[in-house]
């Protein structure tokens, strides 16, 4: 997937977000945590870790609060 | 003798409810609500009284005079079907003079009617004949002279013959057989409200008409059937019925087209589909239906159908029929080969909403169970993905509030973003019921929907608003509500958390989401906000229904929760006559999200990441699940692209022709190793697949779907998979070719496997569907009897969620170089991409894609009515026909998707819903100019596709 799609749907989110009360990176975390899968979340968080160009300062500060990939389940 | 009435036979005239009015009808005591008519009180007591005019889907008229009766203490032969019944009534249905009277009244009807019945389509199943029996004429006494049915006499052409109306492509009206008994025009205007036919003239001059008296093409009538289903004779017949006679058995199913789950008859003369007529004990439809589910069924039999499996190496050979062994070993070793090379998150499928519950389960069950991904999507992607999230965060169920029933105790309609009478005909038309009753209609939608010019209706309210622009709009309706204190504090503080509600209420009442800021970049003005808010608050019961024209956003899940707002604020929640209503568009589209097509949620919505819920799926399935969400579908293209997504099973979905910006998804397609299409023709799609597996029809299989009001209806196999097997069978084929180990030998042992692992299904079975009909989840010890309306003393959540909604305008914009927006829909003859319509005679209502386009619009691009145009988009360009009309605004164009040579979807973009990624099919800058003739996409598309479709010739 390409940074710019990443962005701009991080960005999205942050904009709804960042009009609810309290703290948008919390809100913004939690959403991408439950729906965007490790490999995306991955991607996003080596963006941020890159500088984060392009991304909203909300979605770098909910950076934190990102859940790293889990391991590929394991088959039995 | 009640032991004798049964179901689904006419009683006469139409329930009613009231208090129990005790009477006496031919010496038996029979007690009925009052109100009721004397006809339906001795039907009840299994007293059949004689009659012509009177049917049980329609208001009484007393016309025919066969149903007379004799009351005890009145004087002369009261018709019983007007006759209401009184308390200690003594009724006499059958005496001398009353035997006298029908055979007269017989003899007059049957002097004007042609006495061919051994040749006449009707022969068997004929009420005039059933009467002339069952009052005993023997004979006709008047002498030949004037009538409507002799072509001529001896002398000239008879003047008051006419000839057949075969214009029609499904039935035929044959005036020389009617006895107008007016059946046929009450029910276009009671059931159907069209008003499409009419009584010209009177006495022996009186016949029944289409419109001006032109021919029913020519006329306003939808083709919905109504008519002919109450015709007693055979002036309105079938053209199957016509064409192979009448049918010997009846099963009951569901139609396999929009969300609305229509029961249907499927009438049968051995395995051949005689006609499909809508069941009277059917819940969602209530014995309507609409030119779809009625008639359109012919694809079922098309010769476009795929009936063999076929493989091929590359997209770029011709297919090669094979064994069902051969096609299935060939998918399974190329999905092995690919999950061992890159993983299983490189495999995904999709779900199809056409599809039943238990082949949806399934499909997602070889995702999670089999290949070992969360990977797995579905059309409600692409429709009602922000319905689920929206309605899940703010009430804590991913649907609809409300059964269909609920529209008749509505008292105002808030109808946004949705074109009921086109996409969801049967709703509509008891929703217009519903208007003609007094209700008030506010519509919320780009274009002026036919539903505002709902015959015998008040005023309606349009709000005509700009693509793009619904949470202004919605949120300018929350600020009137809280300013005014329209808000309904009891039920807030009750059932709300009043926090939420008052941080909502400082938010909604800033000055910028007041009408007059939202007028502004709306184009609604601010005084039709304030009307519609005022309106919706201030009526016993409001209901919103919607559509994809909420969802179909960049801010559709905002949208949604502004919808909820506006519900729980007014306290429109939790009983009859109110809710929020989301109007699916296809037919299993909310079973399909509820059988976990989602890929961060397993059956019954629950997160992937929940250990307790994997923990239920583990152990029935015997391996262990990823707890990682999965690929949504533009992710899954999105990654097929950057090369990280290889294979694909798609079961009865065309995303290429449906799913927006086609270059892309073409380009995601022909980037798989391996794309594996389950469908019952070649569709678009297929065109870049390597295995192609036959699919069944809904007429081929058992099953269930789950409609709009979260019911249950039972799909039923009524002749055998002409592909040899059902499709949850092939699904099973491929899991055990990748060694699955599944043993499934029917679909109710699916039913009983999500009864065992999904709490709101946790009551339901087949025995229970086949002895109750059907049933609305959630279905289980708290609800043995399924749930009609939810949230009825509490929210599912507990609270009900406010959640502030600000709008945020897309980044789609109309400008220099694409000054108007174009916004996408459906018409009522076509469904969806069209795969199915289009393979009927359907296509004599829409035989291609138009673009509607504001006069004005029109005339500075030099643009007239049929012309062919240019629609272009920043992502790409089509040609197709204009249709100049006022029905959109200036500035607004509006196109349908239905046909693969228009190829809508070429023009629209990627952009998308916030929370979901539902692409944003509503909103599209283009520009629209003269044209010559198809795009360049559209020319090379036509020869790669015809490409793509060959097949090989079988070797010797």
């Amino acid at each position: 997937m390409s940074d710019d799609k990443l962005a701009r749907m991080a960005n999205q989110i942050a904009a709804f977000f960042a009009t609810q009360p309290g703290t948008a990176s919390e809100g913004i975390a939690t959403h991408i945590n439950d729906n965007w899968p490790g490999a995306m979340r991955a991607a996003l968080l080596a963006e941020i870790a890159a500088g984060g160009a392009g991304l909203a300062p909300a979605v770098i500060a909910a950076a934190p609060r990102l859940r790293p990939p889990a391991k590929a389940a394991v088959r039995d | 003798m009640k032991d004798f009435v049964l179901p689904g036979r006419d009683m006469g005239t139409p329930a009613r409810q009231g208090a129990p009015v005790s009477l006496t009808i031919d010496g038996f005591a029979v007690t009925v609500p009052a109100g009721t008519s004397v006809m339906r009180a001795a039907a009840e007591a299994g007293i059949r009284i004689p009659k012509l005019c009177a049917t049980d889907s329609l208001e009484p008229i007393g016309a025919c005079r066969l149903c007379a009766v004799e009351i005890e203490g009145q004087r002369g032969t009261p018709t019983s079907c007007t006759m209401l019944v009184a308390p200690g009534m003594v009724v006499r249905t059958q005496t001398e003079t009353l035997a006298r009277h029908r055979r007269g009244v017989m003899e007059l009807t049957i002097s004007d009617h042609p006495l061919d019945c051994l040749t006449c389509a009707a022969n068997g199943d004929c009420e005039l004949q059933d009467m002339a029996g069952a009052v005993g004429l023997r004979d006709v006494r008047y002498t030949p002279g004037a009538n409507h049915f002799a072509q001529r006499t001896a002398e000239a052409p008879n003047p008051e013959w006419r000839p057949k109306d075969t214009s029609n492509p499904y039935f035929t009206y044959d005036p020389a057989k009617c006895i107008v008994c007016m059946r046929c025009v009450r029910a276009c205007e009671e059931v159907q409200g069209t008003f499409a036919l009419t009584i010209d003239g009177s006495g022996f001059a009186s016949r029944v008409v289409a419109g001006q008296d032109v021919s029913f093409m020519e006329s306003d009538c939808v083709s919905c059937g109504a008519c002919v289903q109450s015709c007693p004779t055979a002036t309105l017949q079938e053209n199957s019925v016509i064409e192979i006679g009448t049918p010997e058995r009846s099963i009951i199913t569901t139609c396999a087209y929009c969300g609305v789950g229509c029961s249907f008859e499927a009438q049968m003369r051995g395995d051949t589909l005689v006609r499909m007529v809508p069941w009277k004990e059917g819940k969602a439809n209530r014995g309507h239906s609409c030119v779809k589910g009625r008639f359109a069924w012919g694809y079922a039999q098309h010769q476009d159908r795929i009936l063999k499996p076929m493989i091929r190496e590359a997209i770029t050979d011709p297919w090669r029929e094979v064994s069902w062994d051969e096609a299935l070993a060939f998918a399974a070793a190329r999905l092995t080969a690919i999950r061992t090379a890159s993983g299983p998150d490189a495999l995904g499928v999709i779900t199809s909403s056409r599809c039943t519950n238990e082949e949806t389960y399934l499909v997602q069950k070889l995702a999670r169970a089999v290949f070992g991904t969360n990977n797995t999507d579905t059309c409600a992607r692409v429709c009602h993905s922000p319905t689920g999230y929206g309605l899940k965060q703010t009430f804590g169920t991913s649907a609809g509030t409300q059964d269909f029933d609920s529209v008749e105790h509505l008292d105002c309609a808030l109808v946004i973003g949705a074109n009921p009478t086109d996409g969801h005909p049967v709703f509509a038309s008891r929703l217009r019921k519903r208007l003609r009753a007094g209700a008030s209609l506010i519509v919320i939608d780009p274009r002026r929907i036919d539903l505002l010019d709902t015959p015998h209706m008040g005023e309606g309210l349009h709000l005509p608003l700009r693509p793009g622009t619904n949470v202004a709009v919605l949120t300018a309706l929350a600020h009137v509500i809280v300013t005014e204190g329209l808000y309904d504090e009891a039920f807030i503080r009750a059932r709300c958390d009043w926090d939420e509600f008052a941080d909502y209420m400082d938010f909604a009442a800033r000055p910028e989401n007041g009408p007059e800021a939202v007028a502004a970049l709306s184009g609604v003005p601010a005084e039709s906000i304030r009307q519609a808010a005022r309106s919706y608050a201030g009526v016993p019961n409001g209901a919103i229904y919607y559509g994809l024209g909420v969802t179909e956003h960049s801010q559709g899940s905002t949208t949604v929760m502004a919808i909820a707002n506006l519900a729980m604020m007014t306290g429109n929640i939790g009983r009859p006559g109110v809710g929020v209503n989301p109007l699916r568009g296809q037919n299993n589209v909310q079973g399909s999200c509820d059988m976990g097509s989602f890929p961060h949620e397993l059956p019954g919505y629950r997160h992937v990441s929940d250990p307790a819920v994997r923990g239920i799926f583990e152990a029935a399935w015997g391996v262990r699940l990823s707890p990682e969400p999965g690929l949504r579908i533009p992710n899954m293209l999105d990654a097929a692209v950057a090369g990280q997504f290889r294979a694909i099973y798609i079961q009865g979905e065309d995303i290429l022709q449906s799913d927006p910006d086609t270059r892309h998804v073409a380009a995601g397609l022909a980037a798989m190793d391996c794309v594996i299409v389950h469908d019952l023709f070649l569709n678009e799609t297929a065109a870049y697949a390597h295995v192609f597996l036959p699919g069944s029809t809904f007429l081929e299989k058992d099953g269930t779907f789950t409609n709009a009001e979260r019911r249950i209806n039972r799909v039923r196999r009524v002749m055998a998979p002409k592909n040899g097997f059902a499709d949850w069978e092939v699904t099973q084929l491929l899991a055990n070719a990748m060694g699955g180990g599944w043993a499934y030998t029917h679909p109710s042992e699916v039913m009983d496997e999500i009864a065992a692992t999904t709490p709101g299904f946790a009551g339901v079975n087949y025995a229970m569907l086949d002895a109750r009909g059907s049933v609305q989840w959630p279905c289980n010890d708290a609800a043995p009897d399924g749930s009609p309306v939810m949230h009825v003393d509490g929210f599912v959540r507990g609270k009900g969620r406010f959640i502030r909604t600000e709008y945020i305008a897309t980044d789609e914009r109309s400008g220099p170089r694409f000054p108007l927006l174009l916004t996408t829909g459906r018409v009522l003859s076509q469904y969806n991409v069209g795969a199915q319509t289009r393979r009927t005679e359907n296509v004599a209502w829409h035989a291609e894609d138009v673009l509607e386009i504001h006069p004005h619009d029109a005339e500075v691009r030099g643009v007239k009515q049929g012309d062919f145009v240019r629609l272009a988009s920043r992502v790409g360009e089509i040609s197709l026909r204009a249709d100049v009309t006022e029905k959109v605004a200036p500035g607004v164009v509006y196109t349908t998707f239905h046909h693969p040579g228009t190829q809508a979807n070429v023009v629209t973009t990627e952009n998308s819903d916030w929370a979901t990624n539902c692409p944003e099919y509503k909103v599209t800058a283009v520009q629209v100019s003269a044209s010559n003739g198809p795009s360049d996409w559209q020319t090379d598309y036509a020869a790669r596709i015809s490409a793509a479709r060959r097949i090989a010739p079988a070797a010797e």
